[in-house]
């Protein structure tokens, strides 16, 4: 088997009026099933932008993004929906939970869209929300819950569906430092658990530390690359 | 998909009614529009069976035909003008169409009747016995002439409604009673069952018959004898009605010698035409309606789409959430479809109970007839899906074309 994600002198070029902006120049990147990745670079640097592309919620402007050996680049927007739906679970920085739904509505959400029987997605959807340690929580809206358990009820959303990759923007970017354990914790299981592949994107180097693989960023290239042993396999 | 339209429908319902107030304004114009042509088509459908009632009581399947107009000096006279038609045209009418089952006469004259120290300058109508049938009379007491009663020229008399109540007291017995024409007295033999407003708004219970021979020799006088003042004829079924207007005309252009260059001098009329003139009235009535449902639902459509717009700007991050996470752009259009639907649905059931509600409390107050037909509710509801799904487009389409990432990032 090949490698989950593999970037072949990927750009990303936006135009801004007159100016030309290169967000992503000449990447060139390969991640294997199974990883933990910290996407790690100063803000401007692109690592937002690489997410965007790797997630699928964008495409590049030049070169080869292939995804589980499809390729991303040329994909049309539906195709790309589908693999978002699949393949992909994201949780961001401010959470992003529909307001006034319910976390169970929440969490099932991304099965909605593959159209499974509504019993079978509610089911699948409690069964997430009890991995991330929510149960009893089912019918909670996201305003009756504290920072960490939203961050967990997106979590559960972002791994209803299966994916085999997982991106998480900034997670604990809004959380104290316990609920930025408990998060990151959660996130390091799924992976060594489930073999679900990780790209964490932050800014902060110890929770980088998480991470088995350390990707730094700047000017829209990626200047580092360094494999480590994960801070977390050490103290387990 | 059957499951995510069910959680969609669900979800729309509960965005509706968390803005209760705001999805009630943005309604509003639709249950205006709504209500508005539930009541209109009410009263409208109430008013036509009324006018069909009226036509009704001129009796089954009438043909009526009036003495034409006679050109004196270049002079038109006008319908009526020409005394053309006489008790033998009625009679030869009879022999000669075999469509016609019964054919009858009548003469009437405005003249003062009077009952004791009451009078009433009301019509009197000389009819022949045949005349009660083919009109359709019926008694509430007593009852017709008899073909003896004409021959002989008996003063017998038949009372209508207003004419009764205009010379008699409630209380008193009008049948055996006498009252006094022209001073020649006739005994009341029936009282006519009312018949009310005739299509064209006549009293049609302001009358008294007497037989024809009777008010020929006794009452009215006559410049030739014979001579009516229409001729009435009926067939025994309305599709005949055509045909036998034809044969009529034939018959009588015959029996007066008509060239075939010269118009007739008689006018034919049947229930048909007079229906018809109601008809293109009612016609009036429901393009005017149309007219007032248009506006009102395209304003009300414009509600839907500028609150419909609102919401995609405030919900912009619950679409990039959803395209995120693996929402397709039909998912997206038909969730925003599916809330423009269910507001102008729901607005419309709504104007369905106000337009019922306003047809009866027209009914209650002003009197008038109203049928609430089941048609035009189905039809409201399907005219008011069809509002939303239009409306609903522009909206749910632009929320559809919105790009992920910026529709995330939007704060």
């Amino acid at each position: 088997m090949g490698s989950l994600i593999v970037c072949e002198n990927m750009w990303k070029i936006y135009r801004v009026g007159d100016v030309e902006v290169q967000a992503l120049r000449e990447i060139n990147l390969s991640i294997d099933r199974g990883e933990f990745v910290a996407v790690m670079g100063t803000s401007g640097s692109g690592k937002s932008t690489l997410m965007n592309i790797l997630g699928c919620l964008d495409q590049p402007t030049r070169g080869r993004y292939q995804l589980d050996g499809m390729d991303v680049g040329t994909a049309k927007p539906d195709l790309l929906a589908e693999l978002r739906n699949r393949q992909i679970g994201f949780v961001f920085q401010s959470f992003n939970l529909i307001p006034r739904t319910s976390a169970l509505e929440n969490a099932q959400l991304p099965l909605l869209y593959r159209g499974d029987p509504l019993k079978e997605q509610r089911k699948q959807a409690a069964a997430a929300l009890q991995r991330v340690g929510l149960s009893g929580r089912e019918q909670h809206y996201p305003s009756q819950l504290s920072g960490g358990q939203q961050q967990r009820v997106a979590i559960a959303r972002a791994l209803v569906g299966t994916p085999s990759l997982l991106f998480a923007d900034e997670p604990t970017g809004n959380l104290d430092t316990a609920s930025s354990r408990e998060i990151l914790d959660i996130l390091a299981e799924l992976n060594r658990e489930d073999g679900i592949t990780i790209i964490l994107v932050t800014h902060e180097p110890d929770i980088a530390a998480y991470a088995a693989r350390e990707l730094v960023m700047k000017d829209g290239k990626i200047v580092q690359d360094v494999r480590r042993v994960a801070h977390l396999s050490v103290v387990r | 998909m059957l499951g995510f339209m069910l959680l969609t429908v669900m979800t729309a319902l509960r965005v509706l009614s968390r803005n209760r107030l705001r999805a009630g304004l943005t309604m509003l114009g639709i249950v205006i529009g709504v209500g508005a042509v539930i009541a209109m088509v009410s009263i409208g459908q109430g008013a036509r069976a009324a006018v069909q009632a009226q036509v009704a009581s001129m009796g089954t399947n009438v043909i009526i035909i009036m003495p034409g107009s006679t050109t004196v000096s270049g002079v038109r006279g006008g319908q009526g003008g020409a005394v053309t038609l006489t008790v033998s045209d009625a009679a030869d009418l009879k022999k000669r169409s075999p469509l016609l089952s019964d054919t009858g006469w009548a003469r009437r004259e405005v003249i003062q009747i009077v009952n004791g120290n009451r009078n009433w300058n009301g019509p009197v109508n000389g009819i022949s016995p045949s005349y009660l049938t083919i009109r359709d009379w019926s008694f509430v007491s007593g009852g017709a002439f008899t073909q003896a009663d004409m021959d002989a020229a008996a003063r017998v008399a038949l009372i209508g409604q207003t004419t009764l109540e205009n010379l008699f007291d409630p209380s008193e017995e009008a049948i055996g009673a006498t009252i006094r024409i022209k001073n020649v007295p006739f005994q009341i033999v029936g009282v006519l069952a009312p018949k009310g407003q005739s299509a064209q708004g006549s009293d049609q219970d302001d009358v008294l018959f007497i037989p024809f021979t009777t008010a020929e020799r006794k009452v009215f006088g006559s410049q030739f004898l014979g001579s009516v003042g229409a001729l009435f004829a009926s067939t025994e079924q309305s599709a005949d009605l055509p045909e036998a207007v034809e044969h009529v005309r034939e018959v009588l252009r015959g029996r007066h010698r008509l060239q075939s260059e010269q118009a007739d001098d008689f006018t034919i009329r049947t229930q048909v035409d007079i229906g018809k003139v109601q008809e293109s009235t009612g016609q009036t009535l429901t393009v005017m309606l149309f007219a007032i449902a248009s506006v009102s639902l395209l304003v009300g459509g414009i509600g839907i789409m500028n609150i419909l717009l609102v919401s995609v700007t405030e919900r912009t991050r619950e679409i990039g959430v959803r395209m995120a996470v693996g929402a397709k752009r039909v998912h997206i259009l038909m969730q925003f479809l599916i809330e423009a639907v269910t507001l102008s649905l729901v607005g419309g059931v709504i104007g369905v109970m106000v337009g019922i509600i306003g047809a009866r409390l027209t009914t209650a107050i002003a009197g008038w007839p109203t049928i609430i037909s089941l048609d035009s509710i189905v039809g409201a509801c399907i005219f008011s899906l069809a509002v939303g799904l239009f409306f609903g487009l522009y909206p749910a389409n632009k929320a559809a074309r919105l790009n992920p990432i910026d529709a995330l990032r939007y704060e």
